[in-house]
């Protein structure tokens, strides 16, 4: 069974394609990308409605989906089903599971889960070190063989420049990144959010950016030394852009994500509009308003590689604490899409082109996997986005099983329509598409 | 004292040139400094010095809150400051209950959100909350219906303990505008400096702040006061020097090298005192560790204050109850 | 706003008050005053000094604030919360007869709350109570033993007590709510 989306504007920034195109689906693969392409028969013509954007399927490169053992914050199943509703056709997930995912066993497992699910497709992130305690390397060979995209520790940085070397030089071999969450933990102590006025005001320890920064440093240095790979992850202060942008003059292999509550907020959301609230808690903490301005600088000159979310979904009851005590982190993947396209795209901080890069082209580069194309004969991954649609963003309504958001009530412009994986349409958001059908 | 009953006249009777007297508390919570315009300063003053009055008559009472239940729910041990609640609630006929967790932060039994609800199904009117994290008063505030009063909250407000030093300072000086206030101690950690330097600002007084660089908060000088680690510049000419406790775990935590280096670089001596103004008055807001942030002799010589603002802490405490219980039936009928 | 007593009313109602008070209380020794404030307070020096023009002798004088004992504190949701002022009694009230003295005797709810207040002084011998203006609608038991004026008052009304002391000038109004 063929399908044709036609009368969108089709963007696929690997083959220069941007305009009014037909699309030709049939079974997983993208047949043909032209114009005037004829309905036949056997094929379903699906109208795509004026201004809709098709682009090749987004791709979250950061997620926890907390699946095995925190079930009680997010399975699979949910995750993914958030995923697709966000517009991702793929997510990255980290290893930092009950039990940690530092073996081909738990990376199967994952992989069982998400193709039960049948939604967004999901690559696993092993962990480099046993348990992620930093001490010994896990099998990463078995890892990759197993599925893995890359290797991480998150939630925490690698421990040691040793085993980072190490790390970076045998991941070499299997052409996959090492993914570090930059913080000093020295530095970082008992922190629970940026160093600057607005901790003081409210006595909370503070985590300086200099800890995110001495550590991307470290990486950097290393990635130059060893030839190898490393992303940064979640990266928030302008020092660590300092130190990519330097690895990359260099011609170090070293990439780098920024999450969206790290370009959209300050540390200012710690007093207004509301104080102490827990879903602004995440690490790395908001920073200052010359960190957001630097980073929103990196994303438009192309020093960021890529946006992802670093979804880190936490029970209602795990939030409803002191600051002190609740666990870092908030939902992202039903917001990312609204939020870069409102406050980047909208603001003419970026072009169009360039959130495809951010959120297709290049987390499917870095982790090395198809997609972030859509070429004849490249996989059907699609996201269908209505740039100009008008969306509330409802924490209550979100398809993750935790609403841990603080964008709850923001009002944007910008949503994904419909999101389509290996041709089979796995959302669509009827609030946005209208009558249109993309079944 | 004269001035002060006759500024409460004015403040009742005849409207202040450039502000509105308040008569009433906007808020149905003191949950710091923060939240109250000068003009609730003043107010709370004011009442304070009503209040005063009553610990020198024969019967020490006034039914104001007589069947009235206030919770003294405190997560940190403290005598002075939950004693000093007690009194003032007892003053005021208020029914008292006291609750001290022990916390431990290895063990994680109830969470305060739950321990709180479970209090309020024995329907107390307010809460006085002492707790070891910031914002916890806050949190409270979000998911009580009781009226919660911050009794000290991490290191972010100990507003009782600001009035009360507030209170003290009027009764000495007859003002805060224009007066030079020196604060020197431990800045990081403190919720006592805080609530003093929102409060202080406030009401117009010059504020400076003294301590080793590394107990400084970032960016504190936003909030409109002087910072230098040189303690001669802070106390030269101070009308007001108010000591802050250091605690032995900052030394642990590698924020300066020895107690004796703090003392000999911070800490108040008589020598320092002679620095200030002659008629300068000398705070703590207690406990007090001698022979670190403060000499002895400057602690029980003629200068120190630190026994009145025990004393006053009550006379505080009795005016922010007082202040808060309005409402309190017509918001239960409703 | 109709104006029902004068200046110059106002002054001779005092001297008449205090010269009654002479001639009921039989040990002026005994007597102190206390005023209830805000307005209470000044009309009860008024009195003293007429008394001591009268009888040579001073009379200890008080002011009582009786805010905290209320009985209609806690439902004040839209009117601000009555501000809290010093009580001020320099002397002992055991064994005396204290003049209470107030502006304008209505429910009786503030006599009521001054007596308690007064009791948790001391032990008076006799308390009297001498009101300015009476205008009636008491809801509790409590009589004036010295009125200055009777005014009968509906309940749409209300009655001002103006002093120069306070208000710069001296004069009693009837006041019609909503005007």
């Amino acid at each position: 069974m063929k399908r044709l989306l036609k009368g969108g504007r089709v963007l696929d920034p690997a083959s220069g394609v941007d305009g009014d195109y037909d699309v030709l689906i049939e079974a997983d693969r993208v047949l043909r990308v032209e114009r005037g392409l004829p309905a036949d028969d056997d094929v379903r013509v699906i109208e795509v409605p004026r201004g809709f954007v098709i682009v090749p399927g987004l791709i979250d490169m950061h997620v926890h989906l907390r699946e095995p053992g925190q079930e009680h914050k997010e399975t699979i199943a949910t995750g993914t089903a958030s995923a697709v509703a966000g517009g991702f056709t793929a997510v990255a997930c980290m290893p930092n599971t009950s039990p940690v995912n530092d073996n081909a066993g738990v990376t199967q497992f994952m992989l069982n889960k998400a193709a039960e699910s049948g939604l967004a497709r999901v690559y696993p992130i092993g962990a480099v070190t046993r348990g992620s305690k930093g001490e010994q390397l896990a099998d990463l060979a078995e890892l990759h063989a197993a599925g893995c995209v890359g290797v991480s520790d998150d939630g925490h940085p690698v421990r040691t420049a040793l085993i980072m070397r190490r790390a970076l030089e045998y991941t070499s071999m299997l052409k996959m990144p090492v993914i570090d969450h930059c913080e000093d933990p020295s530095l970082k102590g008992d922190g629970v959010a940026h160093e600057g006025f607005h901790a003081a005001a409210l006595g909370l320890r503070g985590i300086p950016g200099a800890a995110e920064e001495i550590m991307v440093a470290r990486d950097v240095t290393l990635a130059g030394m060893t030839g190898g790979h490393v992303h940064i992850a979640h990266m928030s202060a302008k020092g660590s852009l300092r130190a990519v942008r330097h690895g990359k003059e260099q011609g170090f292999a070293v990439t780098c994500e920024v999450a969206p509550h790290h370009f959209t907020l300050t540390d200012e959301a710690l007093h207004r509009p509301v104080q102490y609230d827990t879903n602004v808690k995440m690490n790395p903490p908001l920073r200052d308003a010359t960190d957001v301005a630097a980073l929103l600088e990196g994303l438009a000159d192309g020093s960021i590689d890529a946006i992802a979310t670093d979804h880190a979904p936490h029970h209602a009851d795990e939030k409803l604490v002191e600051f002190d005590r609740a666990p870092f982190g908030i939902v992202g993947l039903e917001t990312c899409v609204p939020l870069a396209l409102d406050r980047l795209v909208h603001t003419e901080r970026i072009s169009l082109r360039r959130f495809v890069e951010l959120l297709s082209v290049n987390p499917a580069r870095i982790l090395r996997r198809p997609g972030g194309a859509l070429a004849p004969g490249s996989v059907a991954d699609i996201t269908v986005i209505a740039p100009d649609a008008r969306v509330t963003i409802h924490a209550r309504a979100l398809r993750s099983k935790s609403k841990n958001t603080p964008f709850d009530g923001w009002e944007l412009r910008g949503a994904p329509a419909a999101t389509i994986v290996g041709g089979r349409t796995v959302f669509t958001n009827p609030a946005v598409t209208g009558s249109a059908v993309f079944a | 004292m004269t001035k002060s009953s006759l500024k409460s006249k004015d403040s009742e009777t005849a409207l202040a040139p450039t502000s509105r007297p308040a008569s009433r508390l906007r808020s149905k919570h003191l949950l710091g400094i923060e939240e109250l315009s000068p003009e609730e300063i003043v107010l709370i003053l004011d009442t304070a010095e009503a209040m005063r009055e009553i610990a020198e008559r024969p019967i020490k009472k006034v039914p104001t809150l007589r069947g009235r239940t206030v919770v003294n729910l405190f997560f940190e041990p403290s005598t002075r400051t939950r004693t000093s609640f007690e009194v003032a609630e007892k003053r005021l006929s208020a029914d008292t209950l006291n609750v001290a967790i022990a916390t431990s932060s290895v063990v994680k039994g109830e969470t305060l959100v739950d321990t709180a609800l479970n209090l309020e199904a024995m329907s107390p009117d307010m809460i006085v909350l002492r707790h070891a994290a910031s914002g916890a008063c806050h949190l409270l505030a979000r998911v009580c219906r009781s009226r919660i009063i911050n009794a000290g909250d991490g290191m972010h407000e100990h507003p009782t303990q600001a009035l009360l030093d507030a209170f003290t300072i009027r009764q000495h000086k007859g003002r805060l505008a224009g007066l030079k206030v020196a604060i020197v101690g431990d800045l990081l950690h403190s919720r006592v400096l805080r609530s003093n330097v929102l409060l202080l600002t406030r009401l117009g007084a010059d504020v400076w702040l003294c301590g080793p660089p590394t107990l400084i908060p970032t960016g504190i000088e936003r909030l409109g006061v002087h910072v230098t680690p040189a303690v001669d510049e802070a106390v030269a000419d101070a009308d007001v020097i108010m000591l802050l406790r250091i605690q032995l775990e900052r030394m642990e935590g590698g924020f300066f090298p020895s107690l004796r280096e703090y003392f000999q670089v911070f800490g108040m001596t008589e020598e320092r005192v002679r620095r200030a103004r002659p008629d300068a008055i000398i705070m703590h807001p207690g406990p007090m560790n001698r022979g670190v942030e403060i000499a002895s002799e400057v602690a029980d010589g003629p200068y120190s204050v630190i026994l009145e603002q025990v004393a006053n802490g009550v006379a505080v405490r009795m005016a922010v109850l007082y202040l808060l219980a309005g409402g309190i039936d017509d918001e239960a009928a409703a | 706003m109709p104006v029902v007593m004068d200046a110059d009313r106002m002054g001779r109602t005092l001297t008449r008050i205090a010269h009654e008070i002479v001639e009921r209380n039989r040990g002026l020794d005994e007597l102190a005053l206390v005023g209830i404030r805000s307005r209470g307070e000044h009309l009860a020096l008024r009195l003293a000094s007429r008394l001591q023009e009268i009888t040579g002798r001073p009379v200890p004088t008080g002011a009582l604030d009786i805010t905290l004992y209320r009985d209609d504190l806690m439902r004040h949701a839209v009117g601000p919360q009555p501000l809290v002022r010093r009580t001020e009694i320099p002397f002992s009230i055991d064994d005396k007869v204290i003049l209470l003295v107030d502006d304008v005797l209505y429910t009786g709810r503030t006599i009521r709350a001054a007596l308690d207040a007064l009791i948790d002084f001391g032990r008076p011998k006799a308390i009297q109570l001498i009101a300015f203006v009476d205008r009636g609608h008491r809801e509790l038991p409590i009589k004036a033993d010295y009125v200055g004026k009777n005014l009968p008052t509906s309940r749409r009304e209300s009655v001002q007590v103006r002093l120069e002391e306070v208000d710069g000038h001296d004069e009693v109004l009837v006041e019609v709510e909503g005007q």
